[in-house]
């Protein structure tokens, strides 16, 4: 094995003796001379046309200084993916969905902004409003956008291999319905953001966002302005999870309201703002169906999905690709066909949201493998082992798996959990359920058809020689890649970590997709190494002329220079540098050259140091339609093992312990990666148990706070075993892949699959609440007579 | 109209006039600049704001400001000192127990006040002394052995 000196440590995070003594910034704490505050004038109607609208009323308050609707914003359409830009910033003649943006004001105070919209004037037409797929399908249904007849927003086709033949020639075939419901992103940080125009005409966006360079480019579309012209800079954020992984209509607002007063204007969402926006997990309905050989090989997956995709197309194009696409592994799978729809409806809209797509695909799968493998006989967690890809492994719609520890991850689980000891031997009303997942390393292709590179990064030395700035766009917002990109740094540099100071998230900083898809450790760390690596071959080069050493004789290791053959002469650096920095306290008197010294070498010789690092995937992926969601550089996989105990009485449901194995590549820092699968399995918890946006029969949220719409507390939490499994991952930085996304895939059909171990009753619809359980196994024992 | 009150914040004495509808949240965030304590709702459910008011934790969003006339108040901000972070605050830097960092101050005072009245409590008890703080990326699992690390 490499060694390494700062990457796979437990190295303390940069960011969190700021962040554990509230000195840390997110976006609300920032105040501006000057500031106004802003508030959104939102639809109270699932679905109505725009008659009047009579603004002067709150333009006459005292403390208003703008109103502004869509004659102010224009009707440019924006979205995530170009092929959907299905909104405009301000409803133009009609709303879609309670909560649509119709205006927004601009005053001295959020008092007042909130009078003001209260004073705007709007006259409705009511239109019927539809809000299932059922009822947005049927013929002669109220439509949402002209151009999509039946409200069918995007639809994908898509066989490989021979499914039918294939079915045929199975000895055992399956076919199962899974349900989930809407899930919130649920962030404790609200949104917010504050935009500002200087006198140049420059704007400067402060967002809490996962991807500053998307929200850049879409405030310069929709504001029609130069790209060089708009800043987007992300303070701490609050977390993200995928709902802030697009430029939001707030953000376009708080724009348009600073060039309309030219003030900085501050906006923030309150938490039923937040439930209205959404833009979180999609409600999935997948119907799918399995063939396999009595011995257990699988031959075919059918795969149906129909998605409740809400007022708006957000993510949902690559959603309802993902929903089918990342079903082709963890198992060999030859054939494999799926037709996935999503569907517009008068509710707010879905995006993405951890594990975007293909959580509650993977739920519905790995439930119909244990059931298979129930049929068979054989245990479930054998199945899997007999099915599963290996490193170098293509699936049947072309991802390549270019490592893959999935059998030491299930191994981990097996062990860890006492699997062999449990299964089947647990008393009635316990049990043990095990699945797997995958996904992916960052998304192949940018949002946006682009040659781009996903990432660039500068890496600058400070002059004295001492100190390495990283400088990137990518987004911290939480996750710990701050940490992880200043810890790159410094491997590859060959400095201690304590010597790398970071900034990120900010546009002026170069290209970054942001914080989405799983994608930074991979991508944005590559670009990072190379630019490190840069740096250090610039100082190199320059000590090599001055010791007359060649460079390749030459090393950087925790700060010092190393020599291969002979130790050259250093005293005349050494007296250079001293004489350069007389009075200074930090001066070097090791016995070896230090990285410091000849940094100051390099920069006296050639100005500033500057390592340039840029990244973008190979290309990937098949030439089929839609082949390019799906495709990564890398695959991230995991195991995991759910113990729970179910009170058959009443149907509750607790989840005791939960055995998790992850292979991210090389972890750049245990400690973080733990967290991410910690955090992963408690969101999976929620979605299992208990996580639903529920909605009354106008199209409002009814569970719009965190005291009714319920995610998971301390005291849900049960013990989790993380085990970090680490194959060495050929396209990644220092062999690392994903964790962050990947870790939620099990979750919810291990607990499902523990849950019918416990008491024999398969359920499947999400969440568990203790009434739908009950239901199931009164049902269930209703029909066993 | 504003009235003036008087109230002890992290051992300095406030004498500040307060609107009789505004949060003591809203005081500290926006009048006094100690935005380390954070806001996730506005209306009790989260946690982030919890402040430790007369030897109790609450939730500022909660607390309207014109209570705390004569109160004693302890924030975020007044945990570290000039020697360095408060030994609650090291353990959830060693143990990883901060992610994005919005839950880490109404999480640190709620800690704080449970290790404050009892100096070994289970880990059950760790549990329930947090459980009014909603953490959505920790899992809670580092925080707990933060928390537990710190009994005696
Ligand atoms: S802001 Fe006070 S409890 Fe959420
Ligand atoms: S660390 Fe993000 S909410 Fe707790």
């Amino acid at each position: 094995m490499k060694d390494f000196d700062v990457i796979r440590t437990r190295a303390h995070r940069l960011d969190t003796p700021d962040k554990a003594t509230g000195k840390a910034v997110y976006v609300d704490d920032i105040d501006k001379p000057g500031m106004l505050y802003g508030a959104l004038l939102q639809s109270p109607h699932a679905h109505a046309n725009i008659i009047s609208i009579d603004t002067s009323k709150a333009e006459a308050l005292p403390g208003v200084k703008a109103v502004v609707t869509s004659k102010e914003a224009g009707s440019i359409k924006y979205g995530v993916s170009p092929a959907r830009y299905d909104e405009t910033v301000f409803a133009i003649d009609k709303v879609r969905y309670v909560g649509d943006e119709i205006a927004a004001v601009a005053a001295i105070s959020l008092e007042i902004a909130q009078k003001a919209v209260a004073l705007i004037e709007v006259e409705y037409e009511i239109l019927p409003a539809v809000f299932t797929i059922e009822d947005a399908m049927k013929d002669g249904a109220p439509q949402l956008h002209e151009d999509f007849p039946k409200n069918l927003c995007a639809e994908v086709h898509h066989e490989f291999g021979d499914v039918e033949k294939a079915l045929a020639e199975s000895d055992i075939v399956k076919t199962t319905t899974v349900k989930n419901k809407r899930q919130d992103g649920a962030c404790i940080e609200m949104q917010g953001c504050i935009a500002e125009f200087d006198r140049r005409g420059t704007l400067t966006l402060v967002s809490g966002t996962q991807v500053p360079h998307y929200v850049q480019r879409t405030v310069a579309m929709v504001l029609g302005m130069d790209i060089g012209k708009v800043r987007v800079k992300k303070p701490y954020v609050g977390a993200g999870f995928g709902i802030k992984a697009s430029a939001n209509p707030m953000e376009l607002a708080c724009c348009i309201l600073a060039r309309e007063t030219n003030k900085p204007v501050k906006m923030n969402y309150t938490r039923d703002q937040v439930f209205k926006l959404a833009r979180a997990r999609h409600g999935f309905t997948h119907t799918i169906t399995t063939g396999a050989k009595k011995d257990g090989t699988l031959m075919a997956l059918k795969h149906e999905c129909w998605l409740d995709g809400g007022a708006y197309s957000s993510f949902g194009i690559a959603t309802v690709y993902y929903a089918g696409s990342l079903l082709g592994g963890p198992y060999k799978l030859p054939n494999m066909k799926y037709d996935g729809y999503r569907v517009y409806n008068n509710k707010p809209t879905c995006g993405a949201q951890r594990g975007h797509g293909a959580v509650i695909a993977r739920a519905t799968f790995e439930q119909q493998l244990d059931m298979i493998a129930g049929d068979l006989g054989m245990d479930p967690l054998e199945l899997r082992v007999k099915n599963m890809m290996e490193a170098g492994d293509t699936t049947c719609n072309d991802l390549n798996m270019s490592s893959f520890g999935m059998a030491e991850c299930i191994d981990a689980v097996r062990n860890g959990s006492g699997w062999d000891e449990k299964k089947g031997k647990m008393p009635n009303g316990k049990g043990i359920g095990m699945a797997c997942g995958f996904f992916v390393s960052g998304a192949g292709y940018p949002i946006y058809r682009s040659d781009t590179y996903h990432g660039t990064v500068i890496v600058k030395l400070t002059e004295d020689g001492g100190t390495a700035l990283v400088y990137t766009a990518s987004a911290e917002i939480g996750q710990g890649s701050d940490t992880a990109f200043a810890m790159i740094a410094a491997e590859a540099l060959g400095i201690p970590l304590e010597n790398v100071r970071l900034e990120s998230g900010d546009t002026d900083m170069g290209v970054d997709l942001g914080a989405y898809s799983s994608r930074q450790t991979l991508m944005t760390g590559h670009a990072t190494k190379e630019a490190a690596e840069h740096a250090k071959a610039q100082v190199l080069e320059v000590l090599s002329g001055l010791l007359n050493v060649p460079v390749e004789e030459m090393d950087i290791k925790n700060g010092f220079i190393e020599f291969k053959n002979e130790t050259p002469d250093i005293t005349d650096i050494r007296t250079r540098y001293i004489k350069e920095h007389r009075g200074w306290i930090d001066n070097p008197d090791s016995e070896k050259l230090t990285f410091k010294e000849a940094s100051r070498m390099a920069f006296l010789e050639k100005g500033s140091i500057v390592g340039t690092g840029k990244y973008k995937p190979h290309l990937l992926g098949g030439k089929f339609k839609g082949a390019a969601v799906g495709t990564s550089p890398a695959y991230g996989c995991s195991a995991q093992v759910a113990e729970v105990s179910v009170d058959v009485e009443t149907g509750q449901i607790t989840i005791e312990r939960i055995t998790d194995a992850h292979d991210c590549g090389k972890a750049i820092n245990m400690t973080s990666v733990e967290g991410q699968m910690e955090g992963s399995v408690s969101m999976g918890i929620g979605e299992a148990m208990h996580e639903e946006v529920m909605f009354d029969d106008k199209g409002n949220v009814l569970n719009n706070d965190l005291a009714e719409y319920k995610i998971v507390t301390s005291m849900d939490m049960p013990q989790v075993d993380a085990v970090v499994v680490e194959s060495d991952e050929p396209n990644g930085p220092f062999g690392a892949k994903e964790v962050g996304e990947g870790a939620i895939m099990p979750t919810i059909p291990a607990i499902l699959n523990a849950v019918y171990d416990a008491i024999g009753v398969r359920v499947f619809e999400l969440p568990l609440t203790p009434e739908r359980v009950y239901w199931a196994i009164q049902e269930y024992q209703k029909k066993a007579g | 109209m504003k009235k003036i009150i008087s109230v002890t914040i992290n051992n300095e004495i406030y004498e500040i006039a307060v609107e009789p509808n505004q949060t003591l949240a809203d005081l500290l965030r926006y009048d006094l600049g100690l935005t380390g304590t954070k806001k996730g709702c506005d209306t009790g459910d989260c946690g982030a704001c919890t402040v430790i008011l007369d030897g109790d934790v609450v939730n500022s969003c909660l607390v309207l400001a014109i209570q705390t006339d004569g109160s004693v108040v302890d924030t975020i901000e007044g945990l570290a000192t000039e020697e360095g972070l408060h030994p609650i605050q090291e353990a959830f830097v060693e143990k990883g127990a901060i992610q994005c960092g919005y839950c880490s101050p109404g999480m640190i005072m709620s800690a704080k006040n449970l290790l404050d009245k009892n100096t070994n409590p289970t880990e059950q008890e760790i549990r329930e002394g947090i459980s009014g703080n909603l953490c959505r990326c920790t899992g809670y699992q580092k925080i707990i052995e933060a928390i537990d690390s710190q009994k005696s």
